[in-house]
């Protein structure tokens, strides 16, 4: 799999806001269909480099590369790469004035220019898959927070993306919600979507990742197949964090 | 209760009943009313309230007519109107160069600011009429509309950038996630949702400007103030047009404070949703 072209491909990021370095020195590759997971304490940079991999942060240092293009090479290949990666929000950031029909649409008809019945199958199509087909016609504020971040995942979907960036897409929901998110992240996993996927569910992670991430201070302290990181941690900062939140 | 005794808290009043305290504000309101009359009484006014009406409107044997002030009325909501749209399109510039990044816009647009807020509106509109006026070959009407849009782009601009402002920094991400440019994120996501956050501050804007339009009767601009220097001029009833006149502005501003009112209430409870 490693041998592949990469989705994602990091080469020794740094990203400062200001004198606080975010991130230091990462570096990483996402091949197809791989599933990562990054996890770590609270601003780690996990968030950070999520966010950097789509550009909504532009890192400091190093390179950044998406399908084979590096980002920061001019406007439009922002918005290229940005069609290209799915971004799933902690705070989901539908957009509240749009139906959850027309949160789906709007991206395939004003960026994708697709006509609009063939974006309306294509969203109806995507609101199956997360199991919500039947509240098409409400508004965001009418939906329950896991239904609202099936939608969100669905609105990413309809871009087509070749790979999905989650940042804590379960931190912002009511315990009882967040199993039926993770049901839909779990299918799209299986269905061979590439992902990275920053959260705390480390029963998701075993049962999805195929690599996990750790980080701490904004470097990559760990990066392991899930099994021997789960089974036998390296560093002892990472076997701390991982007894604390698995509280074995 | 010991804590209530900090020093520098809010004095205690005697707290009086509802009824108590109406009565007193009306023997109030009666006693300087009281004082008014007698003091018009003593400079020997000569009170013509019965000449008012044809001011207003009056049945000719033509028909139905209106007028002068009604006319003037006419006069001031057209300018008002004109000005408000140049103000509309000028704040709309100058906010978008104040969020901008581009350094010398910033600049421009921060100047314009200081420069028109600072000035007190009549400076500025001499500054229209007797210096621009004369080099750009203003007439006394176009002075009056781009002082008063020039004036309330200041403001407008200000309640734009607010206004977009106060919009969830998440939308613009998610809009920009879906591959939007910030154009289409503006236009689809950002504004759509800032105009809940505008239109009750735009609509006492609004008024606001409907005020502020009585000053370009000091160039003799036709409107409602000026119909009524021209009137009092004509018959020296100046207590009873300027009550008049106060009482149309009042009006006329009354109804689009309700308005503004009313739709701060209905946004302030849909707004709330996330």
């Amino acid at each position: 799999m490693a041998d592949c072209d990469p989705v994602i491909e990091l080469r020794n990021v740094d990203k400062f806001y200001g004198d606080f370095q975010a991130l230091a020195n990462v570096s990483m590759r996402l091949a197809p269909s791989e599933r990562v997971v990054i996890c770590g304490p609270s601003g780690s940079g996990k968030s950070t480099l999520v966010r950097c991999v789509n550009r909504l942060e532009e890192h400091s240092a190093g390179r950044i590369f998406v399908g084979g293009e590096e980002l920061g090479a001019g406007k439009t290949n922002i918005r290229w790469v940005r069609m290209k990666v799915g971004m799933v929000f902690q705070q989901f950031n539908l957009f509240p004035h749009l139906s959850v029909l027309e949160n789906l649409t709007i991206g395939p008809i004003r960026v994708r220019k697709l006509a609009k019945s063939r974006a309306i199958e294509l969203a109806r199509e995507y609101l199956a898959r997360v199991d919500i087909l039947d509240q098409a016609e409400k508004y965001p504020a009418q939906l329950s927070g896991g239904q609202q971040q099936r939608v969100a995942i669905a609105r990413a979907l309809c871009m087509e993306p070749s790979v999905m960036l989650f940042d804590e897409p379960t931190s912002a929901l009511d315990p009882e919600m967040i199993n039926e998110v993770l049901a839909v992240m779990a299918d799209l996993a299986q269905s061979g979507m590439a992902m990275i996927c920053v959260t705390h569910e480390m029963g998701f992670a075993r049962r999805v990742a195929d690599r996990m991430i750790f980080m701490d201070g904004g470097e990559i302290i760990e990066s392991a197949p899930a099994e021997r990181f789960f089974s036998h941690p390296q560093s002892e900062r990472c076997r701390r964090f991982l007894d604390q939140v698995l509280e074995r | 209760m010991p804590s209530s005794a900090r020093p520098g808290c809010r004095i205690p009043l005697p707290t009086a009943s509802g009824a108590a305290s109406v009565g007193l504000y009306l023997l109030l309101v009666c006693l300087v009313l009281a004082l008014a009359l007698n003091g018009a009484e003593a400079m020997g006014y000569n009170w013509q309230w019965y000449r008012v009406p044809e001011y207003l409107f009056a049945f000719t044997d033509d028909g139905f007519q209106w007028g002068e002030i009604a006319l003037g009325l006419g006069a001031t909501l057209k300018l008002s109107l004109q000005s408000f749209v140049l103000a509309l399109g000028l704040g709309a510039v100058v906010a978008l160069l104040r969020m901008s990044n581009l350094v010398v816009g910033n600049a421009i647009a921060l100047a314009f600011l200081e420069i028109v807020r600072n000035l007190p509106l009549l400076i500025l509109l001499y500054l229209f009429y007797y210096v621009l006026g004369p080099i750009f070959a203003l007439d006394r009407y176009a002075a009056a509309v781009l002082c008063l849009g020039v004036y309330h782009a200041a403001l407008v601009s200000e309640i734009l950038r607010a206004g977009v402002g106060s919009v969830d920094g998440g939308q613009l991400e998610a809009a920009r996630s879906v591959g939007m440019s910030s154009a289409q994120a503006y236009r689809h996501i950002v504004l759509p949702q800032a105009m809940k956050f505008l239109l009750p501050p735009m609509t006492g804007e609004a008024a606001h400007l409907i005020k502020s339009s009585a000053i370009v009767s000091v160039i003799a601009v036709v409107e409602m103030t000026t119909v009524g220097r021209n009137i009092i001029a004509d018959t020296y009833m100046s207590f009873e047009i300027w009550f008049t006149i106060a009482a149309v502005y009042l009006l006329v501003i009354l109804v689009l404070s309700l308005a503004a009112a009313r739709m701060e209430q209905r946004y302030a409870t849909a707004g709330r949703r996330k």
